[in-house]
């Protein structure tokens, strides 16, 4: 069957790249109802990893698996191991909301709190006790922001409201709140979806920055946009992963028929 | 394949019938909107316009002026070492009153009965606030106190034009007073014999059509007539006429009647015998006589807002029954605020989705729609026989309006829960927040002016509930401010009911005016609301 030789594909890459977060074996059932398949992939540190495939083929679902956001759906139930550092997120020793400090994630549309950008920023390290002091705050907040690209933009109204911001600001907003934690592995679903052109290419930009020091995965739709950012593409259709590889060999020389059709848009 | 149809061209004549159809509807439409808008506004403009005007008698009062002489053995029995036995010696300032009016008006001295009458123009309780005023400053005894006792309240709204349609006539000079005994043998009385330049024509025309006018109302009706020049007063006797029968004879109510000689007096017909009302001919001439002299001031009844109840309309007031209704909405706010925002929260931000909370779901709001004179019923049997709790206390009141309040104050706030929009819940559970911060961080600021709205809506409404206060006893007699929320107290609504269904004519304005209160307190209740959802309305 082809599943299992794909699993194989991705377990013998896993040994050859420096792996951060492990999946093996996922299953995901909403109620009764299947969405993911026995996905098993290994996402290395350090790059960017695109997820791409069909509008409801399960990129999300299996995102939030990596973080544990399934555990907020109801219905959810998740099956398998995501290992990151030698330890399953889904085994009782790992708590959800320190999984979610070290497991950032940013999501589809700009979602500021309806507080000022610095409380934006600084809510994360307030709660997990990162700052010990009011200048410790103001440096995590000052760094973020410039890691984000959004320092020089912001700087002078730091007390205004974060939802006051332009979308793509406020996308990268969140993205500064979310590396204000310090987490080692950034999820993005389609951070760009609701963005213009030139918000995009900032965005674009400021995710090949952070790849020195952070563990990307983003899904996208964009083909443009899996190809510019990212070193790793999975392919997902029907809740089965068709391919995992290198990006430029996925989009050049793709060994599954279904990923060569939807990356020359024959589908999707 | 069928043919699609080309587009419209502008002059189409169907496509234009259509149009104009369509068009019509919308006018239609919007015009039952208005009426339908215009039927309200009229209705509440009614309401308003008149519960206001009835309103308005309780707001003035006529009060008498007096200026009594503290006489130390009979205010203050005790020597002035004992205030307290001051404050409550309501006979002894009584008397003060009493003796002050006997003496303006000498001729009630005849009988007891006539003595009672007089009395009647203030009554004894209307003594209270100078009692207490002069047990706070004893040093003043032996002074004179200038005292302001409001009016009997069926002088009142005599003065006010309540009691009876009235007749005013200026009448021709009279020229003589002569004064006549009617009558044989011991039947004999005194009476007046006035003689005037036209023989009253002016007079007996008015009573002609008086005459004819009581043939119609019944054999009950009838009238008194009273003639008045200064504060000099005499009565028409009626069916007493002269051997001609074309002499009018009166009989003195006060003052001197022979200053009526030589003067032009004026002739009031009161249209409703006296029989028939609380007032009697005399004590409306005594009244008039005091508004001659200038001892009746129509003033703003503040009693009615700095008194308690009282079984006397003119002294009642509604401060009890408001701080009563105070003390009963904080008990209110304690139980239901609380209770109500923790049980949304958990419902809508923690609880799973299953039949269980499916039924709470259901009963919450069937709970909602329970008429609340069951919750009355509940509170009685639960709260005072079961648990024991005083009667008539705010402390039960609230509890029981609590529960009453309880279903509205979850619903509101579970609707306000839901419309915080999910990425927010996204956005902290991300972060690494746990479930409670996410929520009390995030959630329940955003949700709050929601929160409060429904509590202050829901809170106006049981301000205004009466039926569950009846049951628990809170209808009781209260002529003491509450100072806690175990104290025996009443609330607005309650109070309303006692006074609509009081006997006396003037619980009418006095309930009005208490109305007015209540709805002014939900008016500002509801401004609130209304500012607080503007003031924290957040676009996210
Ligand atoms: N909360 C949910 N409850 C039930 N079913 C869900 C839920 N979320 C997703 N699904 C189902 O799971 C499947 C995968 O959904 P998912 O959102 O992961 O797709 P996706 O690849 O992210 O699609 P898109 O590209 O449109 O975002 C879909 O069939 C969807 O209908
Ligand atoms: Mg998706």
């Amino acid at each position: 069957m082809a599943d299992t030789t794909t699993s194989t594909v991705a377990l013998e890459e896993t040994k050859a790249i420096d792996t951060k977060v492990d999946c093996r074996n996922i299953n995901v059932f909403y109620g009764a109802k299947q969405a993911i398949f026995d996905v098993s992939m290994a996402i290395p540190s350090r790059s960017v990893t695109a997820f791409i495939g069909p509008s409801g083929c399960g990129k999300s679902t299996f995102l939030r698996c990596i973080n544990r956001m399934n555990d907020t759906i109801e219905s959810a139930r998740v099956e398998g191991e995501v290992i990151i550092d030698g330890e399953d997120v889904n085994s009782a020793a790992v708590d959800p909301v320190l999984l979610r400090s070290r497991v950032g994630m940013v999501f589809q549309k700009p979602n500021p709190f309806p507080k000022t950008i610095y409380d934006n920023i600084a809510y994360g390290p307030r709660i997990h006790g990162l700052a010990r002091s009011r200048d410790d705050l103001d440096e995590i907040v000052q760094n973020s922001l410039m890691r984000a690209g959004l320092w020089e933009e912001v700087k002078e109204r730091l007390a205004e409201p974060g939802t006051g911001l332009s979308g793509g600001q406020q996308q990268r907003l969140c993205i500064a709140r979310a590396i204000a934690v310090s987490p080692e592995v950034i999820l993005m679903d389609e951070p760009c979806s609701a963005l213009d052109p030139i918000a995009t290419a900032k965005i674009e930009e400021l995710i090949d920055e952070l790849r020195e020091r952070f563990c990307i995965v983003i899904v996208t739709h964009s083909m443009q946009q899996a190809a510019r950012v990212s070193q790793r593409t999975a392919f997902f259709h029907l809740g089965k992963l068709v391919e995992v590889g290198d990006t430029e060999h996925i989009f050049t020389n793709p060994t599954d028929n279904r990923t060569q059709d939807y990356i020359t848009g024959r589908f999707g | 394949m069928p043919e699609l149809p080309g587009p419209l061209s502008f002059d189409d004549p169907e496509a234009l019938a259509r149009l104009k159809k369509r068009h019509a509807a919308e006018r239609r439409f919007k015009f039952y909107g208005r009426l339908a808008i215009s039927f309200a506004l009229l209705f509440l403009g009614l309401l308003v316009v008149s519960i206001g005007s009835q309103a308005v008698a309780a707001f003035s009062h006529n009060k008498v002026v007096f200026h009594l002489p503290l006489e130390a053995d009979l205010v203050a029995p005790n020597g002035p070492g004992d205030p307290a036995a001051v404050a409550e010696n309501i006979s002894g300032f009584y008397q003060l009153v009493r003796e002050d009016l006997l003496a303006t008006f000498p001729e009630a001295g005849e009988t007891a009965a006539r003595t009672r009458e007089l009395n009647g123009l203030v009554t004894r309780l209307a003594v209270i606030p100078m009692a207490r005023e002069t047990s706070e400053h004893l040093d003043r005894l032996g002074e004179t106190y200038r005292y302001r006792a409001p009016l009997s309240d069926d002088l009142d709204l005599y003065l006010k034009g309540k009691v009876a349609p009235e007749i005013d006539l200026r009448l021709d000079e009279i020229t003589r007073v002569v004064r006549v005994r009617v009558g044989e043998g011991v039947e004999a009385v005194e009476r007046l014999r006035l003689e005037s330049a036209s023989d009253f024509s002016v007079l007996r025309e008015a009573m002609q059509r008086a005459d004819t006018a009581m043939a119609e109302a019944g054999p009950d009706a009838g009238y008194s007539i009273l003639l008045q020049h200064g504060a000099n007063l005499v009565r028409l006797v009626p069916g007493e006429t002269g051997e001609t029968g074309e002499t009018l004879f009166f009989e003195p109510l006060t003052g001197i009647p022979a200053n009526l000689a030589g003067a032009r007096p004026t002739a009031r017909l009161i249209l409703l015998p006296e029989s028939a009302r609380n007032v009697t001919d005399r004590q409306v001439a005594w009244t008039l006589a005091l508004a001659e002299q200038g001892r009746i001031r129509s003033g703003l009844n503040w009693s009615l807002l700095t008194n308690a109840d009282s079984t006397y309309p003119e002294i009642a007031g509604v401060l009890a029954a408001i701080v009563g209704s105070l003390f009963t909405m904080l008990v209110t706010s304690m139980i239901a605020i609380p209770i109500g925002v923790f049980a949304a929260l958990y419902l809508e931000e923690y609880a799973p989705k299953n039949r269980v909370t499916d039924f709470i779901e259901v009963n919450i709001n069937n709970l909602a729609a329970v008429p609340s004179i069951v919750f009355g019923l509940l509170g009685a049997a639960v709260f005072l026989n079961l648990l024991a709790l005083p009667r008539s206390a705010p402390l039960v009141g609230g509890l029981v309006l609590g529960l009453l309040t309880l279903p509205t104050v979850i619903i509101a706030s579970r609707a306000a829960l839901r419309a915080v929009p999910p990425s927010i819940r996204s956005a902290a559970l991300g972060l690494g927040a746990s479930k409670t911060q996410t929520v009390f961080h995030h959630v329940l600021p955003l949700a709050a002016p929601g929160i409060m709205t429904g509590a202050i809506i829901g809170m106006a409404r049981a301000l205004g509930e009466t039926a569950p206060l009846l049951l628990i006893g809170m209808v009781a007699f209260v002529a003491e401010v509450p100072s806690g929320p175990t104290d025996e107290a009443t609330a607005l609504p309650v109070l309303i009911y006692k006074w609509s269904t009081g006997a006396e004519r003037a619980w009418e304005p006095n309930t009005a005016a208490a109305i007015l209160v209540l709805l002014t307190f939900m008016v500002v209740m509801n401004a609130i609301a209304v500012f607080l959802r503007r003031r924290f309305e957040r676009r996210w």
